[in-house]
């Protein structure tokens, strides 16, 4: 499907239906990304933005793993913390960037702290819903054969939450880059998001084009990576049997 | 000696007397046992039976210590404390952890302190003697209903526990993979010579594997009726449909 797009997309450029100036030919995409490359410019933003949005997640992640754990296990936690969490999660993440901008000025620490914030509420609210809707019953059982505490938690409870944290995770991933994007084309001196506002300037069409192509493959080869980890790590689960 | 006996002399755990003295468990206002004595030999068969909400199950679970009575006494040869450790319980559904393999879950009836390596060496012992070795590298989804139910049944015994609770455990199952359930059962039963105490509503399912059968009613014992049939025993005789017409006669008559 995407090869039929492109071939498209190539030929209607070719053919002169569309301005190079309003969409570029694939042809003249492919020739920006090698121009780009050689300079050193490409690889530059691409690795500056792949470290933002995974210390971002790894944060963020992190956090939201923990205190999804925590809540789910703890009533007392729960109490304590869930309701001001499902308030500030109600913000749109992305309103909290003028404040963050004035927190943080432009460089990096306003970039991760509003990643880790976005993908955060993801990975915390599926996290809390998997512990929370692990079998009773099995909980049970395990403990009538003597299972506690870490042991009952690493045997029984988190497997049985994973499914729903990868639910979670994958969530996760597409507001970590949909942040990304914007918090780069805002406020930002390098990045993709960086790299398309400077083209958008000098009006290089196929810069933009190609930032945005980028995103695409980014989000595409995230989730590739979080779908093989699934397969690995949940190949009990019928679901996925039946794939193979 | 054949190796399939070698086999499974490890699991023979010799079976442990059971006793219960005046024991009373309410939840808030609600009495749901009032005062149950009952003593079981050692290696005796008993079956309880009566009405759903009768109290049978709550029973069953005080015995295998997965709860606490309100008042009175249980005790596993002769001491109250530690009786969880020789009591294992198979409950309604299988129970098994989709995550780990079916030799894995076996395993777990080893508890949390158990060897790795020798753990899964035992359980595939344990499946032998379910009939199920074959399948100890599958994931619990692809068995049947009956096959979940024997893995079951193998970490249950895996363990040689020396007390077996069996809360109905065959309730789920369809007639057949039933009765062919009830003969594996008396099966590792009489092999093992554990003391199996076996919840059901089922009255022919309880004639067909118990030395004495005793009838719950309103959280009370209102009877207790020794089985004297021969084994293996025959569903079809006039002694068995006997035995079970004057157990269902009690089970339909109210007292008092």
């Amino acid at each position: 499907m995407p090869a039929i797009i492109l071939l498209a997309w190539q030929a209607s450029a070719s053919l002169g239906w569309m301005s190079d100036t309003v969409m570029p030919s694939p042809y003249a995409v492919a020739a920006a990304a090698w121009r780009l490359t050689l300079s050193g410019e490409l690889p530059q933003n691409l690795g500056v933005s792949a470290l933002r949005a995974l210390a971002g997640l790894a944060v963020g992640g992190a956090i939201g793993l923990t205190l999804g754990l925590l809540n789910g296990l703890s009533r007392l936690s729960f109490s304590v913390t869930d309701t001001s969490v499902q308030m500030i999660r109600n913000v749109p993440h992305l309103a909290l960037i003028p404040l963050v901008i004035v927190w943080f000025g432009i460089d990096e620490g306003a970039k991760l702290f509003i990643v880790a914030l976005g993908v955060f509420f993801p990975i915390y609210v599926n996290t809390l819903h998997g512990v929370r809707s692990v079998d009773s019953q099995l909980i049970e059982m395990a403990g009538s054969y003597g299972f506690r505490g870490w042991l009952l938690f690493r045997r029984v409870i988190l497997p049985g939450a994973l499914p729903s944290i990868f639910v979670g995770l994958r969530f996760a991933l597409g507001v970590m880059w949909l942040t990304l994007i914007f918090a780069e084309t805002i406020a930002a001196q390098s990045g993709i998001g960086y790299m398309a506002m400077q083209a958008r300037e000098f009006m290089q069409t196929d810069v933009i084009v190609l930032s945005i192509l980028l995103y695409a493959l980014l989000g595409k080869g995230a989730d590739s990576l979080v779908k093989a980890l699934e397969r690995w790590r949940l190949a009990w689960h019928p679901a996925f049997q039946a794939q193979r | 000696m054949s190796s399939a006996s070698e086999r499974s002399s490890f699991l023979i755990g010799a079976g442990a007397p059971l006793t219960l003295r005046g024991v009373r468990k309410s939840f808030g206002a609600k009495t749901i046992l009032k005062d149950v004595d009952l003593h079981v030999a050692a290696g005796q068969y008993l079956a309880i039976i009566g009405r759903s909400g009768c109290g049978k199950s709550t029973l069953l679970r005080l015995i295998a210590g997965l709860d606490e009575p309100s008042a009175g006494k249980i005790e596993v040869a002769g001491a109250s404390e530690g009786r969880a450790s020789h009591t294992r319980i198979m409950f309604q559904e299988p129970r098994l952890l989709p995550w780990a393999r079916v030799d894995g879950n076996v395993a777990i009836g080893l508890g949390p302190a158990a060897d790795h390596a020798q753990a899964l060496n035992r359980s595939r012992d344990a499946l032998a003697t379910v009939g199920l070795v074959d399948r100890a590298g599958e994931w619990p989804s692809v068995l049947s209903g009956g096959q979940k139910q024997r893995v079951a049944l193998a970490r249950a015994l895996v363990s040689a526990p020396r007390i077996l609770a069996l809360d109905e455990p065959l309730g789920a199952l369809d007639a057949l993979t039933r009765i062919e359930m009830q003969r594996l059962l008396e099966q590792v039963w009489m092999s093992n010579g554990f003391t199996a105490i076996l919840v059901t509503h089922d009255v022919t399912e309880a004639v067909a594997l118990a030395d004495r059968i005793v009838l719950i009613d309103h959280g009370a014992i209102a009877a207790d009726i020794p089985v004297a049939l021969p084994r293996p025993r025959q569903r079809g005789s006039t002694d068995f449909a006997h035995v079970e017409a004057t157990i269902l006669e009690r089970l339909l008559t109210p007292i008092n």
